[in-house]
């Protein structure tokens, strides 16, 4: 077949829901795109050994290349010089891809929490542990606390017994009740019943409900942690701490197209669409709801970019899942106590190394960041922009280019990439 | 899974890893627990583990700020860390 | 009727800030009313090169003797104000532009300020990273840098130590005879009203015209060492005054941080606030030709701002013809880091009815230059 220019819709992501609207666009004759910044599909959840494609999903990857569908594996986008048009870089070259339709399926990140010590090498995410586990990290006999709050905090913490590290404890802020509310309610979501009891019985003895990490020592990385219930603390000497309250959806791409976001997340309508005609989005930006509701709102929106019509079975067992989302969130919100952890000279900005008592009394996020340099740094706010909007009720920073720190060589200009479509 | 494995040289000493070893996980493996120095001096070693955090940035061939967890291990890298 | 206030300053960027600082010292009420944050305008936007300029007689009197004030302050501005004396390194692309360095240096040092002609050799070992075989530069080691958006900050603070108040997330949108009038329809009454609202300065005074001049701005991670001195193309006063709709020119900045400030464009382009990135790739490929490695450096933010800017090139400074109690102190285009404390200092000078350091008259805001 020959080349092309445009997309017929462009995906950026290739996690559940970046997959699913994959297998739902892709059809002979259409070109569909697929970028992910990893170097193989699959996410953060179905993130595989050092690089690999995960079995579960390898079938569906198959089916993607046999389909024609043009994967660009390790790309990370980073700006939208025109309409219709985003800029990539791939293994330090540039290029732009021009589309009809863009499914956003970008996902989430960790949300991270300042409390003394957070910043100490070893202390790190609980989804960011795995990963360097997965990415090769040997963790066998390692004395690891997880800590934190939601459903991965029991996944991460077998994953890690299962690489033979010895799993201290895993500390979730909610409250007993909260949890034993939520898995009545997981009764009547079948599918994840299973999963629940295997995870429990694997680590289940180690968690401890209504308790929190208050602070983290060591000298020149971690040394041990004192969790707190409110009450009581109590001192556990470990290697690695991995600490993180739950997800905030990677919004930095749908803020530059001027997609709408309300309370946090991404507007889309019931097919999809955001607030940018042909912009679609799918997965967490929209609402943090997991593996499954992701994979239904890719296929929706895969169907409608690709100007199908979804099944009606799919639209409401999307729905369905909303519901159950809307009770994770009730389960594991994050109590007070969370907002009073930093002290003075706890650093709230990794990258500028602003304290806390630099951030209190300015009236903005933007005034703060032009005063205190808060946010201005690599990582772009990712990090302290979610913590100071739980902290101080920030609103969110603005969006410019480039999305994501490349050489100055990525700012200058490029004609839009030809690619080469396979046969199918 | 292919268990070939690949040297590379962090802070100039020989480090053999698994191929598809992430840089940051090599690192860690080596006994290294800081990969930079932060503004005020403080160590920092990787967070996220995917890419956002930028507190893994270490030096990789000569070239500065570059995300250890993001890179993969390549036979004959020279990787440099801080603090 | 509100309180009575004896000097209201509309506008809290850098300027307004410096004016809010030397009015305080005189007047026992003075009040500063900023819509945004504190320096969130064109201060913001402004890479904070305290540079005197040697384009016009007036413009380095105003340049000269605001550095000289600078200079004054500096030893008392906090650590987050980062003030470095880095000096301007002039640099000549060809040799037709190295001609003209003597000229310059003479007419730096004739008027007692130091200046050094380097060539090819001297100019690389000063600024490693600068294209080999330029034909030289002129240092200006006086010249330095600050960072403008805590500078103003530090400067409305020292003004709040002597009883000046703020009011912050409240615009201004009449002002005459003494009385502001706020959005909320609140009337305030002052001796005096300083319109230092920058590049919106005419919304307020309409008789006088100020215009948006746009420019980009695009800053690195941090590379210590990479460049020592603000390094400016010796043709950066031609793009800068070139009245035309769009022109680029070679401007590099070592921030405190290491951070490399990549400067300058200027365009007419209304308040159109978008990135433009056919512009940022002409501002790559002008600092590629001095810097022919800055593309490998980490790119961390692109932002973009509007310069006040006046038809003479020359700020407004000065009582408002029409209206014995309304100061002006606004349109100091791409200058306003370096000349607000002077502005500042001339604003209090004719409050006070003293006779001021430099000559005022080029910046009174007559018939002649208003619209």
């Amino acid at each position: 077949m020959g080349k092309t220019a445009k997309f017929d819709v462009l995906i950026i992501g290739a996690g559940p829901a970046g997959i699913a609207a994959a297998m739902a666009a892709s059809e002979p004759g259409k070109c569909v795109g697929l970028v992910d910044e990893n170097s193989a599909p699959g996410g953060q959840i179905y993130r595989a050994l050092k690089g690999q494609i995960q079995n579960s999903i390898s079938s569906q990857i198959k089916t993607l290349d046999d389909r024609g569908v043009i994967r660009f594996d390790g790309a990370t986008v980073y700006d939208a010089p025109r309409p219709n048009t985003l800029s990539i870089t791939k293994g330090g070259e540039f290029q732009t891809l021009e589309y009809e339709k863009l499914i956003l399926a970008v996902g989430a990140r960790e949300l991270f929490l300042p409390f003394p010590g957070w910043t100490l090498p070893n202390v790190m995410g609980v989804g960011g542990l795995q990963a360097l586990v997965k990415a090769g990290l040997d963790v066998k006999g390692k004395r690891i606390v997880v800590a934190g709050t939601g459903p991965l905090l029991l996944a991460v913490g077998d994953f890690l017994k299962k690489y033979g590290a010895e799993v201290l404890a895993i500390a979730e802020q909610a409250p007993i009740v909260n949890l034993l509310r939520f898995s009545t309610n997981l009764l009547s979501f079948s599918s994840k019943i299973g999963q629940g009891i295997s995870l429990i019985g694997s680590v289940g003895t180690k968690i401890r409900p209504g308790t929190w990490v208050a602070s983290a020592s060591g000298t020149r990385a971690l040394n041990s942690v004192i969790l707190s219930n409110g009450k009581t603390t109590q001192e556990l000497e470990c290697d690695y701490l991995a600490c993180a309250y739950g997800f905030v959806p990677n919004l930095e791409l749908p803020l530059l197209l001027g997609c709408a976001v309300e309370d946090g997340f991404v507007q889309v309508d019931s097919t999809q669409q955001t607030s940018v005609q042909n912009v679609y989005c799918a997965g967490e930006p929209t609402g943090i709801g997991g593996i499954d509701l992701s994979t239904l709102e890719g296929t929706i929106a895969g169907y409608f970019a690709n100007q199908n019509d979804c099944p009606t079975l799919v639209l409401k067992a999307r729905d369905r899942w909303k519901l159950f989302s809307k009770k994770l969130d009730a389960t594991f919100a994050l109590r007070t106590e969370l907002k009073e952890l930093a002290s003075p000279d706890t650093v709230v900005c990794r990258c500028e190394d602003v304290r806390m008592s630099q951030l209190v009394g300015w009236e903005s996020s933007r005034a703060a960041k032009l005063q205190t340099r808060c946010g201005m740094g690599a990582c772009q706010g990712r990090i302290c922009g979610p913590a100071t909007r739980f902290l101080l009720n920030w609103e969110h920073g603005t969006v410019r280019p480039p999305l994501i720190p490349v050489p100055l060589a990525g700012l200058e200009t490029r004609t839009s990439a030809v690619i080469e479509q396979p046969e199918n | 899974m292919s268990e070939e494995r690949i040297q590379l040289k962090i802070n100039g000493l020989p480090v053999e890893v698994a191929q598809g070893t992430s840089v940051a996980a090599a690192i860690l493996n080596s006994g290294r627990t800081s990969f930079r120095q932060s503004v005020d001096e403080e160590s920092r070693g990787p967070v996220c583990g995917m890419g956002i955090c930028f507190e893994c940035r270490v030096s990789v061939n000569g070239h500065p700020h570059i995300r250890a967890c993001m890179t993969t291990c390549e036979a004959g890298m020279e990787v440099i860390t801080f603090g | 009727m509100g309180q009575n206030f004896d000097a209201i300053v509309v506008g809290g960027g850098i300027v307004g800030c410096a004016c809010a600082y030397f009015l305080s010292r005189d007047l026992k009420r003075v009040l500063l009313i900023e819509r945004g944050p504190i320096g969130g305008g064109s201060t913001a936007a402004g890479m904070g090169h305290v540079v005197v300029m040697d384009d016009s007689p007036a413009q380095f009197a105003l340049t000269n003797y605001s550095q000289q004030l600078w200079m004054e302050l500096y030893p008392q501005l906090n650590h987050a104000c980062e003030p470095r004396m880095t000096g301007t390194m002039w640099v000549a692309a060809d040799e037709e532009e190295f001609s003209h360095v003597e000229g310059k240096r003479d007419f730096y040092v004739k008027n007692g300020l130091p200046a050094e002609v380097l060539d090819t050799k001297s100019l690389e070992e000063a600024e490693p990273s600068l294209r080999k075989g330029l034909p030289g530069g002129l240092r200006i080691p006086q010249d330095s840098v600050i960072y403008p958006m805590a500078a103003a900050q530090w400067l409305l603070g020292q003004a709040q130590l002597r009883g000046c108040t703020v009011m912050l997330g409240q615009s201004v949108t009449k002002a005459k005879n003494g009385e502001a009038t706020l959005q909320d329809g609140t009337v305030l009454s002052a001796r005096y009203i300083v319109n230092s609202a920058g590049d919106h300065a005419s919304s307020l005074t309409p008789e006088i015209k100020i215009e948006p001049r746009k420019g980009h701005l695009i800053i690195t991670d941090r590379y210590p060492g990479y460049v020592n001195h603000q390094l400016v193309e010796l043709g950066y006063l031609k793009s800068a005054h070139e009245m035309s709709q769009e022109s680029v020119a070679f401007n590099a900045q070592p921030r405190a941080t290491g951070q490399i400030l990549l400067g300058s464009s200027r365009q007419f382009v209304g308040w159109n606030d978008e990135i433009d990135r056919a512009l940022i790739a002409k501002m790559v490929k002008r600092a590629e030709e001095y810097l022919p490695s800055i593309s490998q450096l980490s790119v961390i933010r692109t932002w973009v701002g509007f310069r006040a800017t006046t038809s003479n090139k020359l700020p407004l400074i000065g009582f408002l013809p029409s209206d014995p109690k309304m100061l002006v102190a606004a349109g100091h285009e791409g200058l306003g880091i370096t000349t607000s404390v002077a502005t500042g200092m001339l604003i209090a000078d004719l409050v006070a009815g003293r006779p001021s350091k430099i000559d005022r008259s080029p910046f009174a805001p007559t018939s002649g230059v208003a619209a």
